[in-house]
């Protein structure tokens, strides 16, 4: 019985490799569009492989793109930053310092990471213009750290309610306060949190659409709306929107491959989280 | 003295962060149920009430008709189809093989890309034309002697919708086997070894034992695939545009909100959303946050 189990062991990998091609269908078509001549480019060989490598398509989608790939990354850096920090001091008061009504705060806020943001995208609009912040960067970026808390209090949360309570009793002995004790207790052991939060927020803050296709004019539209764009004009050809596609993709696709680890333990923490 | 102090203080650490979510969370909502019983059409905000007739004229409205019908299609089949594969997946990635960090990285790598790159790739993929002009996945059916596969995908009369879930399916269907693999991780050896010891085989041990300690999964992962599919917009934009037979009702509050400056049907539209997430979520806050408090 055991032995025949391990034996057909390997039958295993066939339909693991059947669903990896499934996973690799766009990336494949993505890269080896991109590294294709112009003049190879045709929807009839699309799925050849390019005869050598050229950059022709990547520099025409860099050069269409550019612009909005740094608008993205001045939106973006901010936002997962200063979220973060709020999240790292509601985790720390809602986890260290309950008081009385933080029990109904918590899901309170947790609340608003789930709401459709259709509902209040008109106020969020009106808003924005009234404290003149309608059009640009700054507006978007708000947003992002606004409705960026509760995802970043859950996960502070959940991360410092596994820090022993004796660990702060003890520092309050030795005199701290609760500022001192988080700067001089929590902070210090709070990394492997930060990297998990601004993980998530970098990459929900840099594939929003939403948001950025609302509140921001032409000139300062982040990648994933001046993307959206080309793709809907018939001016640029499919090639260099493959291969812009992929520029989009690369940021959070690097953050993946090299912090994936953080990345999937971002997502089991905020498992209530879509 | 002392307590009373840093009680104070540790209220005053979290107030930013709770006057701007009772603001741009609960001020907001209730700021959009208030537009939604207004008049307000045009440019200007009108706030004349006008009680729910902005709700009727939406259910009247055949145009809506089609989104909640489009919403229900693409749910269903969203939903099942990430579940059923994430499901799959995830069993096959726990009979301890070989490689099993690098398959689960590979399935979960499309969670970390936007929306919009998904949907401008899918489109090409997806691409309808026939004959000659034939391209993306159905000229690969062509060349593998696939036929029967070449279909017309989103442009197909009245099941458009349905094929829109497939790179839906494909952005989400990892994230579902996360989670499942985080279930199957969490079940005690010692069960399946006891079952084993009883005669149990491997197809017993799995219908019996394990996939029925694995329904709190599913049902965390329904709602919260569920709520991702009450929300699609982005997806579909960047698939085919903002076209009629694809509509859904994201698609349909932008439009006729930043469009057609009828923000009062706009934010009736936005309530309704919130009322059916709502649904779905609040049972499912209590639900988790009470079970992690019995902990």
């Amino acid at each position: 019985m055991r032995a025949r189990t391990r034996s057909n062991k390997w039958l295993i990998y066939i339909p693991l490799t059947l669903a990896a091609f499934f996973y690799l269908i766009p990336m494949y078509v993505m890269l080896v569009t991109g590294f294709k001549g112009f003049e190879e480019v045709s929807l009839k060989t699309m799925w050849d492989l390019p005869k050598g490598i050229r950059f022709d398509n990547f520099v025409a989608a860099y050069e269409a793109l550019a612009p909005y790939l740094w608008n993205s990354f001045n939106m973006v850096l901010p936002a997962a930053i200063i979220s973060s920090i709020l999240g790292s001091l509601n985790g720390y008061v809602l986890a260290k310092w309950k008081f009385k009504g933080s029990e109904i705060i918590f899901p309170a806020i947790l609340f608003g990471m789930f709401i459709p943001y259709q509902s209040i995208l008109i106020p969020l609009v009106e808003f924005m213009r009234e404290i003149n912040l309608y059009g640009g960067l700054p507006g978007l970026v708000l947003a992002h750290i606004i409705y960026g808390i509760p995802i970043t209090t859950l996960t502070f949360r959940n991360y410092y309610a596994t820090i022993p309570k004796e660990l702060i009793e003890a520092s309050r002995i030795d005199g701290c306060g609760i500022l001192s004790s988080y700067w001089h207790i929590l902070l210090p052991i709070s990394a492997p949190a930060f990297v998990v939060v601004i993980i998530w927020q970098f990459t929900s803050a840099w594939n929003d659409f939403l948001f950025a296709v609302v509140l921001t004019s032409p000139s300062n539209w982040p990648v994933t709306v001046a993307l959206n764009n080309m793709a809907g004009s018939q001016i640029i050809a499919w090639n260099v929107q493959m291969a812009g596609s992929f520029m989009a993709a690369l940021p959070t696709l690097l953050v993946y491959i090299f912090l994936g680890r953080y990345f999937l333990r971002g997502l089991m923490a905020g498992a209530l989280k879509g | 003295m002392r307590i009373k102090r840093e009680t104070l203080l540790s209220v005053a650490l979290v107030t930013p962060s709770i006057i701007a979510i009772a603001i741009f969370v609960y001020g907001f909502i209730g700021w959009t149920a208030r537009v939604s019983l207004s008049k307000w059409k045009g440019l200007l905000p009108d706030y004349t009430w006008v009680g729910l007739d902005n709700f009727k004229g939406l259910f009247q409205d055949p145009r809506f008709h089609i989104d909640i019908r489009n919403t229900l299609i693409f749910t269903v089949i969203f939903v099942i189809g990430s579940l059923i594969i994430g499901l799959g997946l995830a069993i096959l990635l726990d009979q301890n093989i070989k490689g099993e960090g690098f398959f689960r990285s590979l399935y979960l790598f499309p969670m970390a890309i936007s929306f919009i790159v998904t949907g401008v790739v899918w489109r090409w993929l997806m691409n309808p034309a026939m004959g000659s002009r034939m391209s993306g996945l159905n000229l690969l059916f062509d060349t593998l002697g696939l036929d029967f596969l070449i279909n017309k995908w989103y442009t197909t009369p009245t099941w458009g919708i349905a094929f829109i879930a497939i790179p839906a399916i494909w952005q989400m269907s990892g994230y579902t086997m996360a989670l499942y693999l985080g279930g199957l991780r969490g079940i005690p050896v010692e069960l399946r070894e006891a079952a084993q010891v009883d005669g149990a085989n491997e197809v017993q041990i799995y219908r019996f034992i394990i996939l029925p300690l694995l329904r709190p999964i599913t049902l965390s992962a329904m709602i919260i695939l569920g709520h991702i599919s009450l929300k699609v917009f982005d997806l579909i934009v960047a698939v085919a545009g903002k076209q009629l037979p694809l509509d859904v009702p994201a698609i349909y509050m932008w439009q006729v909100t930043f469009d057609g400056y009828f923000f009062g049907r706009g934010a009736a539209i936005g309530i309704l959303l919130l009322l059916s997430v709502a649904v779905l979520i609040i049972p499912y806050l209590i639900y988790t946050l009470r079970t992690e408090a019995e902990v």
